[in-house]
């Protein structure tokens, strides 16, 4: 349950794409509980009124045991009822601002103490202080900012600026943000833009010469498929933050790599939330196996701690919160717009959904909720 | 069928014409009453029958905007707006609710936007009552002023249509921008109670379905009364010849400002019901591509004719499921083919076509035009 149609259906095809790879794949091994598994796909046309009714079609109607679905938070805040005691789960493949915990959905990809909080902690480390928080006007961004804010402010740094754009068209001129940052004296600018916005931001960037060697810039919505699209040329060198590259050196993502160019084409390429998507599809199916059922409860006692080599690395899915560990990598964007890993975690980190580990985060703490 | 009433050409209805209009009129309410009410609840799914409910409600808004388009001659490209006020009124009483359910003070995305205190403009919605009288008295209201406003400056055709289109851009940028007083794109969602009633449950549902039916037929039937009325024929001649009715000594700009009113507040009643339905709000709901497919609901149904969007409501409505469920990767290029061959081969709409066949059939010379036909040959878009 992806959006095929819409603004967000260049991100979100890919995503379905590997879904129906990983499901191809599983039960050429064989499926689970020696059925196959047999996907049906619906749009969610980029509306959150729409994934609401794909969601109930889903659950109700088609009594499906499982949903790998939405990318917007927006979508995945609609479909959050439907899936509330119902007898299906979500997978929800994609990074986003952490403060949520269902026990219905499974978040697949990072939360913010996977690739916010170590990017900022990283980026500290290289000796960046003043920050710049550039981003889209949604709740992802003023999410992220906040965390930002408190983790900078606790570990000496300053935020020189903050500026939000509108998410949906028109937000094309950043002559205004760039002046601003020009004056600001900041020397890192964390960019939280979402979509299109990203193009022209960019491209503006480096028209006023603000090249990476100049200012550094580090993005959490910039994956393979969006900086090819931006164009490597005007991103070399930009940082970016995730979990998984295409590049990531490990036998589990050539084998994934592989197997994505043949079906889709050699042209095609990986990223994270597609990687996520693959991965969420394996650890259902292994969970169903290990419970040799595909009834909530059991899957979910199933999934719980459970452990998959996925292209990312060695995933586990956390016992307290449905989130999984996963390993933080900090990328550098090359010119053919694939990502070299410039830096990662030795080991997988443990979703902190809540950030309840930090002591800086207690405000963001305490929205817990309490059962 | 409503064109019957129109024999008395250029003479206000008596009464009793009125009697025999309205009873004619009660046929169809029947009729939907029956399939609506009675045979969908026993041959559909819950889940389908949630989806009736939800067209139903864009049946709603399809009748107001027929008063201003079809009968009035005012396209409003922004009914949205009216929609979302409705909607978000009710949504924010539900959303209280549900924070106060968990112990919260205010809603979820508030904590998360920094907020600790309800702003003072959510307080009123935490009577129940007082949410659902803003469901229709605000967009009502609002339109009203708005409408005064526009119409009073004579603005009109296509110029009316741009400025009510900027207004639901306007709105939904509003509402997306200041997320910490709305709950930005994300809409408000996760509403869990309403009248103390568990809003997941199938018996709820069902209540509101049956809730939704009725203020279907209402509307329609006050839509029906308006359009028979006097006050109706004033409509319908500013609609053929807006300066001929001002000279004649009516104030039109009041008129068009109460029928823009009344078709903001069946918008509103509309917002509501799809709110608590589908368990969502959000400016996605409520902004310009919505805003134009109320518009082509009339438009495929026949405009002029009130039982015309009701049926493009529920035919569109149902044609978008039923082929994004069959073709979830190109259904938009058939939906789209849909709307344009619609339009084209019926221009008068599916109500329209029928009405005029059944002219035809049975031989009447139609010097009076159906409503429908005559908006075709007007100028006003």
């Amino acid at each position: 349950m992806h959006s095929l149609s819409g603004v967000m259906s260049i991100s979100e095809k890919a995503v379905v794409d590997a879904e129906q790879l990983a499901i191809a794949e599983i039960n050429a091994a064989g499926g689970v509980n020696g059925k196959k598994m047999v996907p049906i796909v619906e749009d969610g046309a980029s509306d959150p009124a729409t994934f609401a009714e794909k969601a109930k079609k889903l659950v109700q109607s088609d009594k499906v045991p499982v949903v790998f679905g939405c990318w917007t938070s927006s979508s995945r805040k609609a479909v959050r009822p439907v899936f509330k005691g119902s007898a299906s789960l979500l997978f929800y493949p994609v990074q986003y601002e952490g403060l949520e915990m269902d026990s219905n959905i499974y978040y697949i990809g990072a939360t913010t103490n996977q690739q916010i909080v170590p990017s900022v902690e990283y980026l500290m480390g290289q000796g960046k202080k003043n920050f710049f928080l550039l981003g889209s006007d949604y709740v992802f961004p003023r999410t992220a900012n906040g965390i930002i804010k408190a983790q900078v402010g606790a570990a000496g740094g300053k935020i020189l600026g903050e500026e939000y754009v509108p998410l949906s068209g028109g937000s094309n001129d950043f002559s205004t943000v760039i002046s601003k940052i020009k004056s600001s004296g900041t020397d890192i600018v964390y960019n939280t833009l979402n979509g299109d916005s990203n193009v022209a931001f960019f491209k503006q960037l480096r028209d006023a010469g603000l090249t990476a060697d100049k200012l550094t810039t580090c993005s959490v919505s910039i994956a393979e498929e969006e900086a090819r699209a931006i164009g490597g040329d005007i991103l070399k060198d930009h940082l970016v933050a995730w979990n998984y590259y295409q590049t990531t050196k490990l036998p589990a993502n050539d084998k994934f790599v592989a197997a994505y160019k043949a079906k889709f084409g050699a042209n095609r390429v990986t990223g994270d939330p597609i990687e996520a998507a693959y991965t969420g599809v394996y650890l259902w199916s292994m969970a169903a196996n290990k419970a040799k059922s595909t009834d909530v409860a059991e899957v979910r006692k199933a999934l719980s701690g459970l452990t998959f080599e996925a292209p990312e690395g060695t995933v586990t899915v956390s016992p307290k919160n449905n989130h999984i560990s996963k390993t933080f990598r900090m990328g550098k964007i090359r010119t053919d717009g694939l990502i070299d890993e410039i830096y990662a975690t030795p080991k997988p980190v443990e979703p902190d959904p809540f950030l309840e580990t930090y002591p800086w985060a207690k405000e963001f703490a305490k929205q817990k909720p309490a059962s | 069928m409503e064109q019957t009433i129109g024999t008395q050409r250029g003479l206000a209805p008596t009464p009793a014409s009125r009697l025999i209009g309205l009873a004619q009129g009660l046929l169809p309410v029947v009729v939907l009453a029956v399939v609506l009410g009675v045979i969908a609840p026993m041959v559909l799914s819950d889940f389908r029958l949630s989806l009736l409910g939800k067209f139903m409600c864009f049946a709603m808004i399809a009748i107001g905007l027929d008063l201003i388009w079809g009968y009035t001659g005012m396209l409003s490209l922004g009914h949205g707006v009216w929609f979302g006020l409705g909607g978000y009124a009710l949504a924010m009483h539900m959303k209280i609710v549900a924070a106060q359910e968990l112990g919260d003070p205010i809603p979820d995305f508030m904590t998360w936007s920094g907020i600790h205190a309800l702003p003072f403009f959510w307080k009123p919605f935490v009577s129940l009552p007082v949410s659902l009288a803003a469901v229709v008295l605000v967009p009502g209201i609002l339109a009203f002023c708005f409408g005064l406003l526009v119409f009073r400056s004579r603005v009109k055709g296509a110029y009316f249509s741009i400025i009510t289109q900027a207004l639901a851009l306007s709105l939904s940028i509003m509402i997306v921008g200041k997320q910490e007083w709305t709950g930005g794109t994300n809409g408000l969602t996760s509403y869990t109670s309403l009248f103390g009633m568990n809003l997941m449950s199938p018996a709820t549902q069902h209540t509101l379905y049956y809730a939704t039916v009725i203020a279907l037929l209402v509307i329609y039937l006050a839509a029906k009364w308006i359009v028979s009325s006097p006050f109706g024929r004033v409509m319908i001649a500013i609609r053929d010849d807006e300066d001929r009715v001002r000279f004649t000594g009516y104030n039109v700009g009041v008129v068009k400002a109460i029928v823009f009113a009344i078709s903001a507040m069946f918008a509103g009643v509309a917002g509501a019901l799809f709110a608590t339905q589908v368990g969502i709000i959000s400016p996605a709901d409520i902004a310009i591509v919505p805003s134009i497919e109320f518009v082509l609901l009339v438009a495929v149904g026949g405009r002029g004719t009130l039982l015309g969007p009701i049926i493009g409501a529920l035919l569109v409505g149902g044609a978008r499921s039923a082929l994004s469920e069959n073709f979830p990767a190109s259904w938009q290029f058939f939906y789209g083919a849909l709307f344009v061959g619609a339009v084209l081969l019926f221009p008068a709409g599916l109500v329209g076509v029928v009405q005029q066949q059944w002219k035809r059939w049975r031989g009447k010379s139609s010097k009076i035009a159906t409503p429908a036909s005559m908006a075709v040959s007007t100028e006003e878009v």
